[in-house]
């Protein structure tokens, strides 16, 4: 008896991660701009930032146009992960956030259903940049860039990893804030930070003794460093740590998430 | 039968106390009102009810369960019309209620069959998929009201209905209300600050203030307390005789401002030859049975219109719209 109604219950959790994940996907499909919009960017990054200072940049083995398409990869999956977080706060500030608390789902599936609509996001702009990345590099507008299948699919899979903890990052953030107007605030103080200290647009070796720990300790530069070894096949750290920094914090912000949400105010 | 009983139940925010010991029973079947200015803790009761804010102190049971140990069955059990709007104005109104219906575990075909049916009885069949931005105010309320309704909730809780609406709107959702009660059977908690409503839809009523039940009884038990009739009697800055008034021997409550005296009267009509002729000269008179609003005033001393500010629903729900998504 006690097993038959766990098997519902946990079918009813699964079907309200299903209910989120929809809403959040039509609210998606709605805002074409904001697909756009998470295109152009990054590729500005890449062609002017890229093609401006590449002329005068050297990284040894590769060009900087090339040497800076994974960063600039991770960069546009960071910023529009978090940004996702300030829905929550929308939410909140109509009572659609107290329809959706008060139906007889956990709150860890509220959570969960969140993440997976804002990884969905992100993967869907990562797979526009990525084939930008095809497309510009046939054109030899990224020269040094030698995308492989296999490459390309592996990079795929990290940026859907780190957009599943930088989304979980957002949101607890969202939980905790109650204007959108505090959320850019704070979510500004979080974003240029991590980005500059990523490694986005540089490489780890030779770094100067001060940066060096805080690179080591900002999460994205693993997953900067996962995507260089996939994409350019060479990197500074062993692909194996990346990934278990990457798994391991995606796990501790899941659980912070979940618990930001139990305690969440409507 | 009590579906819901109401246990001491209380929540303080810092230093003001929200909801004061509420203890109340409600049987199943019941349209149930909860009437009171703005700030008299109602939006927080239903709040607690619906197990969204966490009391102070005290509990409560609904349809059995207990609020705080056995928050997810008493979820189960309950639909909600919150007093602000709580749809999402980028998806259609049929997205809204498909997305419900996920949210409550409804198999696909039910949720399918019982779309149909909900936007049938609120009469948006036709505008399913416009997007909800593109609603009026009504329309928008009728929606969630629908919402409320579509998982064939034991309970449904409604706040404050019809605030903002203009009073076209506001008949309209009246109607619906009434006739969902008629063909669905389920028991109803509506809280409301227009006494029009609350007299026109509950059974039986509470009177809030300050957090605190100052009466509880049928609309039409309420206004008995007042012994029937108003009259008021313009008297401008003549010299009504009162004592004369207050000799006759039937008026129960007496009350002098701004140049009108207000009599509660028992058969006011049969009885007002004689009031005319004790009070001596008027200027001006009118008769009308007892308002809830009257019996507020007994009770609290105040007026409930005057502590009653509009706004709200209205007003947020532009504020949402004009901030993009
Ligand atoms: N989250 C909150 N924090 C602090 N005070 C609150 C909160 N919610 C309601 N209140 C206060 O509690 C009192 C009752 O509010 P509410 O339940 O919304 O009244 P009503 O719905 O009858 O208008 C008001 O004085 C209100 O300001
Ligand atoms: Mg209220």
């Amino acid at each position: 008896m006690g097993r038959t109604i766990d098997a519902l219950q946990i079918r009813h959790e699964i079907g309200g991660i299903g209910a989120i994940w929809y809403r959040e996907w039509k609210v998606f499909l709605r805002e074409k701009s904001r697909i756009v919009a998470s295109a152009v960017n990054p590729i500005l990054w890449l062609l002017v930032f890229g093609g401006g200072l590449g002329r005068s940049v050297s990284i040894p083995g590769t060009d900087y146009q090339a040497f800076i398409y994974p960063g600039i990869l991770a960069q546009a999956v960071l910023f529009s992960s978090i940004f996702f977080g300030v829905y929550i706060v929308w939410d909140r500030k109509i009572d659609f956030l107290k329809e959706v608390l008060v139906a007889p789902i956990s709150r860890t599936s509220v959570f969960i259903g969140k993440v997976v609509g804002g990884a969905t996001d992100s993967v869907v702009q990562s797979v526009i940049l990525l084939v930008l990345g095809v497309v510009l590099s046939r054109f030899g507008m990224i020269p040094g860039l030698h995308p492989t299948v296999t490459g390309f699919g592996a990079a795929l899979l990290i940026l859907a990893l780190t957009t599943a903890s930088l989304v979980s990052v957002g949101l607890i953030l969202g939980a905790w804030m109650e204007s959108p107007e505090g959320f850019q605030l704070v979510s500004s103080f979080l974003l240029f930070p991590t980005f500059f200290f990523s490694g986005a647009l540089f490489p780890l070796d030779r770094l100067p003794s001060w940066l060096a720990p805080l690179v080591r300790l900002d999460p994205l530069t693993y997953s900067v460093d996962a995507l260089r070894h996939v994409i350019l096949g060479t990197a500074h750290f062993a692909l194996g740590l990346d990934l278990a920094v990457m798994v391991g914090f995606t796990v501790v912000v899941i659980a912070v998430g979940s618990v930001a949400f139990q305690r969440m105010k409507v | 039968m009590a579906i819901i009983e109401i246990d001491h139940l209380t929540k303080r925010f810092d230093d003001i106390v929200a909801v004061d010991d509420l203890t109340l029973e409600i049987a199943d079947g019941e349209f149930f009102g909860l009437l009171g200015p703005n700030g008299a803790g109602k939006s927080t009761t239903l709040l607690m009810l619906t197990t969204l804010v966490r009391p102070t102190s005290g509990t409560a049971r609904v349809n059995g369960f207990d609020l705080v140990r056995q928050a997810g069955q008493v979820r189960r059990s309950i639909g909600i019309v919150f007093q602000d709007p709580s749809s999402d104005d980028t998806l259609t109104g049929y997205e809204n209620l498909k997305l419900h219906g996920m949210l409550y575990g409804m198999p696909p075909a039910l949720r399918e069959q019982r779309i149909v049916e909900v936007l049938e009885l609120v009469d948006l069949t036709n505008r399913k998929d416009s997007i909800v931005k593109h609603y009026s105010g009504g329309m928008r309320r009728r929606l969630e009201l629908a919402r409320g309704l579509m998982h064939r909730p034991k309970v449904l809780f409604l706040d404050e209905p019809t605030l903002g609406l203009d009073p076209q709107s506001r008949d309209h959702i009246w109607a619906y209300v009434e006739r969902l009660v008629r063909e669905e059977n389920i028991t109803v908690v509506l809280t409301t600050h227009y006494m029009e409503e609350a007299d026109r839809l509950c059974s039986r009523l509470a009177i809030i203030d300050h957090g605190k039940i100052v009466a509880l009884d049928s609309p039409a038990n309420l206004k008995l307390v007042l012994g029937g009739d108003v009259v008021s009697l313009g008297v401008g800055k003549g010299e009504p005789n009162l004592d004369a008034v207050k000799a006759l021997g039937f008026v129960d409550k007496i009350e002098r401002r701004n140049g009108i005296v207000q009599l509660t009267v028992r058969d006011a009509r049969d009885r007002l030859p004689q009031i005319l002729q004790a009070i001596g000269e008027v200027k001006s008179i009118e008769v009308r049975p007892a308002s809830l609003d009257d019996v507020f005033m007994h009770y609290t001393g105040r007026e409930m219109r005057e502590s009653s500010a509009e706004g709200g629903w209205a007003e947020r729900s532009m504020h949402y719209r004009s901030a993009t998504r």
